[in-house]
């Protein structure tokens, strides 16, 4: 196991379009372009090995070494602050941070604004900067149903193009920060498979500027 | 009765494999009280590694709280005194929470601390010590040092100002190249004032190396004596310094410690599971006058790695 160099995806499309940077740069894995319901992967001659993991949980499994890098969404690490190395902007799954309200209603000042929103510690260092007083509400999914229903006076929650905003007379008032993919590292195995993890680190460095 | 060392855990004989090092190299074993006045963490909370802290009030009335850590008391029971420095070393609980609960946990910590008039030799001698700390355990393992002053001669060139400075610190703990661009192009800090950071931490590895590379740029950054201090702190782990690298992303909390820092890993084991450094900051801020340098073990962290079997 400790041979292998041990890397955590994110479910979904940014995981699977993280895996393709990943084997353009040579770290493939025919296997896990299959379909099917198994969850970790392998290529020894490769030497590496990927799960497949929730995007809330890919920051854990690297901040606990059961995973030596991953990949990250910004909005994970802001949250968590997981104690980890951030190694490179992978420059996908771009979007932002923001505080969206019902169009032209930006809640009254005189109350405490009540805040719905998965990233409940993004909300309140964001709130804490400006001073106003604020209630969180943390919900796991739907955040733009509640402030159509009276729970929330804004959100705070990620925005990409800003449709299911527009489809629910939502609009975004700030924006907290511009989200996008990172690389991640255990501290402790950027240190004994330093090699490996390099290697990884100038692959996608070098993908990341054909892109661009 | 003799006793078998066989029905010892890890940790156990750990502790006491760490208590002899530490006893043969001429500290001191210091015993303290499981408590102490609230006061003193509370003007030093920022030093400490997690917030809660569990208080009580005592029959006198006053708040008390259960040690979340230890260099705090050693510090404020102690005395500056002229001559050697003191030589301590403890192994104790503190009562810290949890970052995965929320909840308070009791953790076992062994350490060291050298105080007085201390000189870049004895902040050798207890690199050695945290060094042969590390050889006790029969896993691989790596210390690795950093120097505060180097880094803060490339920090200082960004800006003085305390907001960016905080934010670029936790983008050099983090290796994190593209958040420190970000954040000094936000800020108005021009290329050429923050790009020789990014390319300090490129600057890491093996000791000799290291040194070689900041030889070739002590001059233009003005870090010459700092330089020759790690020279000579790292000196008495041998020419090779085997298991030992340099890198600078290893920040420390600059409002306390100071010159040389270190961290201790070991393969399989997340994150440090030892950490030191010279902190005289600290001590004045605890009104002192003398110097130190110290270190812990994280003997939590260490639970599940086996002793060296020919201990």
């Amino acid at each position: 196991m400790s041979d292998m160099l041990n890397i955590a995806l994110p479910k979904g499309r940014l995981g699977e379009k993280a895996y393709g940077m990943l084997a353009d740069a040579g770290f493939s894995c025919p296997a896990i372009e299959e379909n099917g319901r198994k969850l970790v992967f392998e290529d020894p001659e490769a030497g590496v090995r990927f799960f497949w993991v929730k995007p809330s949980d890919v920051a854990i499994y690297v901040e606990r070494g059961a995973a030596d890098v991953g990949i990250a969404g910004k909005d994970i690490l802001l949250e968590y602050e997981p104690e980890v190395y951030e190694l490179l902007d992978l420059g996908i799954g771009k979007c932002r941070m923001a505080v969206a309200a019902p169009c032209g209603c930006r809640g009254e000042e005189r109350h405490t604004l009540r805040v719905a929103t998965k990233f409940p510690h993004i909300a309140q260092r964001y709130y804490a900067s400006t001073g106003r007083d604020i209630d969180i509400i943390r919900l796991n999914g739907s955040i733009e149903l509640a402030p159509i229903v009276g729970l929330s006076d804004v959100i705070v929650d990620i925005v990409e193009t800003g449709s299911t905003l527009r489809e629910n007379n939502l609009e975004v008032v700030d924006t907290i920060v511009p989200i996008s993919a990172r690389l991640i590292a255990n501290k402790s195995s950027f240190k004994f498979k330093h090699g490996a993890v390099e290697r990884i680190l100038s692959g996608l460095s070098r993908r990341v500027e054909e892109i661009k | 009765m003799t006793i078998d060392f066989d029905v010892l855990d890890n940790t156990e004989k750990l502790i006491f494999a760490l208590r002899s090092l530490y006893m043969q190299s001429g500290f001191r074993r210091y015993r303290m009280n499981k408590v102490e006045e609230y006061d003193l963490y509370g003007r030093n909370k920022d030093f400490l590694v997690s917030d809660g802290i569990i208080t009580f009030t005592d029959t006198s009335g006053r708040l008390m709280a259960l040690k979340p850590d230890v260099t705090l008391s050693i510090i404020k029971n102690g005395r500056d005194r002229p001559g050697e420095p003191d030589r301590l070393c403890y192994n104790e609980n503190v009562y810290r929470v949890s970052k995965s609960t929320g909840a308070f946990k009791e953790i076992m910590q062994a350490g060291l601390e050298c105080i007085g008039e201390v000189n870049i030799g004895h902040v050798g001698e207890v690199l050695r010590l945290a060094a042969e700390s590390l050889d006790l355990l029969g896993a691989d393992h790596l210390l690795e040092v950093s120097h505060l002053g180097i880094l803060d001669a490339f920090l200082s060139r960004i800006s003085t100002g305390e907001d960016i400075r905080a934010s670029v610190l936790k983008c050099v703990g983090e290796k994190n190249r593209h958040g420190i661009a970000e954040l000094c192009s936000a800020h108005g800090v021009a290329e050429e004032r923050y790009m020789p950071l990014i390319r300090l931490l490129d600057i890491c590895g093996e000791v000799p190396d290291v040194l070689r590379r900041l030889d070739g740029i002590s001059e233009e950054y003005s870090i010459g004596p700092e330089t020759e201090e790690l020279r000579e702190a790292l000196s008495v782990l041998g020419g090779e310094a085997k298991n030992v690298r340099v890198d600078f992303s290893n920040v420390g909390d600059m409002n306390y410690y100071n010159g040389i820092i270190f961290s201790g890993f070991v393969e399989g084991v997340p994150g440090s599971v030892l950490s030191g450094g010279q902190y005289d900051r600290l001590m004045r801020r605890m009104g002192r006058s003398s110097k130190a340098v110290g270190f812990a073990v994280y003997l939590d962290m260490l639970e599940r790695v086996p002793v060296r079997e020919d201990m």
